[in-house]
């Protein structure tokens, strides 16, 4: 079953994470797995780590405003501002080479075909492409919503803006952090460049994130007021066909659905998810409106 | 009243209606001790002062002892001289004898052997010693006796300042005491001074109560160093009169300062006060070329003091602009301020520098130096002056400037450990928004805000769109 370990990603550690699947009931509601708990766990991992980051880069960024300087001083002033940047920036680093780590594994010693093409990559294809553009048809009126594929466009983007935003900022982080090392083989302009480059993406990372994120994964009506399906890792059938039909087809079509059916979540963890996302989302908004502010005043 | 009493009035009104004609002292006798105030002091006390203070008590009346022409004092003291010149003290006394004069200086000097000095005060004070005393418009006419005798004027009798009074009863409305006729060089300082037209009494205002006057060095005297703050403060630590006379209110910031501290709770004598850097008599606006704190003075000025300061800052390029006219050039007190003497190592000393490099600022502003400065914290920070030096600050060209080509790697290794050659490369002033002079970093500013903007945009619209349909499908 290659498709499968596509679907959930097998981390030694945490065991295989799909559950035992339970006997059909018509009468309720049923689950599906459409993250796996290490995909999970890395995105709250990143959620965190990408909070603390721009909490304390856009403070940096920023430093002339008067709530930088005050969340500076309310926290021990510029060295923990530091500290605590590099401490998430670290913390991630290693997520993003876990998840390379990862991904070499499943591409050169699995050989997993569906993970570089086909309808569970991440891969932009055409399919993308004819979904962007019947999408703005649907927004006009003109056509039919699109069916997508398990993920969307927009899901693509996200995850390749984050993907190369981690390269671009955070190399040129390690070269700012670095300064003297890396001063040895890159030209002058280089060191100067890399804190352009470095404040300018993060800016773009922080705001894209604040705003097109939570509003296509949270806030638009479909998802409103908050898709727990991330920290949960389960979307119910109802939400399955509604927002990745072709792939709901797809599994039903190949017999396979019944093998990503799961428990519903416990309710503590429906709680536990929509506390935590909401709090997410408020302090993203909240530097959100900070950041675009400041930004518009510089 | 005693025989000895009735005799001292019988002379003293004969001299006072004339009868005695005064010796006149050579007015270019400037080494008179009597010319100047510390030399009369010094001379009362010096010459046998109960005579010298008698015949002042007596005759001044006429004939205050700077302007005394033909005066009975002059002969009487050519009389006594001889004896005190001996000793070698100074001779005060000059002029012709005459006849007449000679004959009161004789009397005066049977008077002297007998009468006590003090006894024209006395004399006054038996009316005047009562405190509370008032003349008719109920202004207060009384004296402090022990205040007056304890002052550094108790040698000197009523008359000697109350020219005016000759004998009793004296007028309801006796002449002013004019202080110049013994201090006239002070005086002559203040003609043309910030002080000259003050409506107030200009001498009692800063010596204190007349009857009261302290020698300089008395720790009680208005005027002694650790004093002269609050004595100025009368005055210019009055917002209200601050204002009325556009000045700005600098005694509490002086107050505040580290000179201030040093004199007020250190009670540092060469600590700064007022009279340190203004002077006492002449006080000139600081528009004053003349002035100690006219802006090309003010290096020579802190320099009384600060001497090594001055020397570094003399060599750097604002001490030679300075030097050569340039009075936009930043002296001392543009940095450090006037009286509130700001710390240098503070944050403010940015844009203190900035407010002159308006360029260099704005390029400081966008380093992640400038960052982590505004955050403040206790992460030591490279500000202007870390680089550039303070007080002799050299051009970059110059080969001892820290920020020289070849004194770079040791300039950012102070901080940044490991720095080297590839290292100092880093351009801390370069201006990404400068197409010519960071042609690079522009066009890669340029690049990462159009991406940002593209990004933005696209997700925007394709955001606002996808509401407005969800809506209308919802409706």
């Amino acid at each position: 079953m290659p498709d499968q370990a596509t679907l959930v990603e097998e981390i030694p550690s945490l065991g295989p994470l799909t559950a035992a699947v339970p006997p059909p009931d018509p009468g309720r509601e049923r689950f599906f797995v459409r993250f796996t708990l290490a995909q999970r766990y890395m995105h709250a991992i990143m959620f965190v780590t990408f909070l603390g980051l721009a909490a304390t880069g856009l403070t940096i960024r920023f430093s002339t405003n008067t709530w930088a300087q005050h969340f500076a001083l309310a926290i021990g002033g510029f060295g923990t501002i530091l500290f605590l940047h590099k401490l998430c920036a670290v913390t991630l680093t290693l997520e993003f080479l876990y998840h390379l780590q990862n991904i070499a594994v499943r591409i050169l010693v699995r050989k997993e075909k569906g993970l570089l093409w086909g309808p569970d990559s991440m891969v932009p294809n055409l399919k993308d492409l004819k979904d962007i553009l019947g999408n703005f048809r649907w927004f006009f009126g003109r056509g039919p919503r699109p069916k997508l594929e398990r993920y969307a466009y927009w899901e693509k983007f996200d995850y390749w803006s984050v993907f190369w935003g981690m390269i671009i900022i955070g190399l040129s982080g390690y070269v700012m952090w670095f300064g003297p090392f890396f001063g040895r083989f890159l030209p002058g302009w280089a060191l100067n460049a890399v804190q352009i480059v470095h404040g300018e993406e993060a800016l773009l990372a922080a705001t894209f994130i604040f705003s097109i994120h939570f509003i296509n994964a949270h806030l638009r009506p479909d998802n409103f007021p908050m898709d727990t399906t991330i920290f949960t890792g389960a979307q119910t059938e109802e939400e399955f066909k509604e927002r990745h039909p072709e792939e709901y087809q797809r599994l039903l079509a190949e017999g396979r659905l019944e093998q990503t059916v799961t428990t519903k979540p416990p309710t503590w963890l429906m709680n536990f998810s929509k506390v935590t996302g909401f709090t997410a989302v408020l302090i993203g908004v909240l530097l959100l409106v900070l950041t675009v502010s400041a930004y518009f005043r510089e | 009243m005693s025989p000895l009493g009735k005799l001292k009035k019988v002379w003293a009104k004969s001299l006072l209606s004339g009868k005695i004609n005064p010796v006149r002292w050579p007015e270019s006798e400037t080494n008179n001790p009597l010319n100047n105030s510390s030399g009369l002091l010094s001379a009362s006390n010096r010459l046998n002062g109960r005579s010298l203070s008698l015949f002042t008590t007596e005759i001044s009346g006429t004939t205050r002892p700077r302007r005394l022409s033909s005066s009975p004092i002059a002969i009487a003291g050519s009389l006594l001289l001889p004896a005190q010149q001996e000793n070698g003290k100074p001779a005060i006394a000059k002029g012709s004898l005459r006849s007449k004069a000679f004959v009161a200086a004789c009397v005066l000097l049977l008077l002297a052997s007998f009468s006590p000095a003090i006894q024209s005060q006395t004399d006054c004070l038996s009316c005047h010693g009562d405190v509370t005393m008032q003349d008719a418009a109920g202004h207060n006419v009384g004296v402090d006796a022990n205040a007056f005798h304890s002052s550094v004027h108790s040698d000197l009798g009523c008359s000697a300042c109350h020219a005016s009074i000759k004998a009793y009863p004296h007028p309801d409305h006796p002449q002013p005491v004019k202080c110049v006729s013994c201090h006239a060089d002070e005086a002559a300082a203040l003609v043309g001074s910030v002080h000259e037209h003050s409506a107030d009494q200009p001498c009692t205002t800063c010596h204190g109560t007349a009857h009261a006057i302290l020698p300089k060095d008395n720790p009680k005297s208005a005027v002694y160093p650790l004093n002269i703050p609050a004595t100025c403060g009368k005055c210019h630590g009055d917002a209200a009169m601050a204002k009325q006379h556009h000045l700005a209110n600098v005694y509490p910031q002086y107050m505040d300062s580290i000179h201030g501290y040093a004199v007020s709770q250190e009670g540092l004598l060469v600590a700064a006060n007022c009279e340190s850097c203004h002077g006492s008599h002449h006080v000139l606006s600081h528009t004053d070329p003349k002035s100690p704190t006219f802006k090309a003075a003010i290096p020579a000025t802190c320099g009384k003091c600060h001497a090594g300061i001055r020397t570094q800052y003399t060599a750097g390029v604002h001490g030679t602009a300075l030097a050569a006219g340039n009075l936009n050039a930043p002296s001392c007190t543009d940095c450090h301020t006037a009286h509130t003497i700001g710390q240098p190592t503070m944050a403010q000393s940015t844009p203190m520098c900035g407010s002159c490099h308006q360029a260099q600022l704005s390029t400081y502003r966008d380093t992640f130096h400038s960052q982590v400065s505004n955050l403040g914290s206790y992460v030591e920070v490279a500000r202007c002056s870390d680089c550039h030096g303070e007080h002799e600050i050299l051009p970059a060209s110059d080969p001892r400037s820290p920020v020289n080509t070849a004194n770079l790697v040791k300039t950012c290794g102070r901080c940044h450990q490991g720095a080297n050659a590839g290292f100092v490369k880093y351009s801390p002033h370069a201006n990404p928004h400068n197409r010519h002079t960071s042609p690079l970093l522009y066009t890669i500013r340029l690049a990462m805000v159009l991406l940002i903007s593209g990004v933005m945009s696209f997700f925007l619209i394709h955001s606002l769109l996808w509401l407005i349909r969800s809506l209308v499908e919802k409706a």
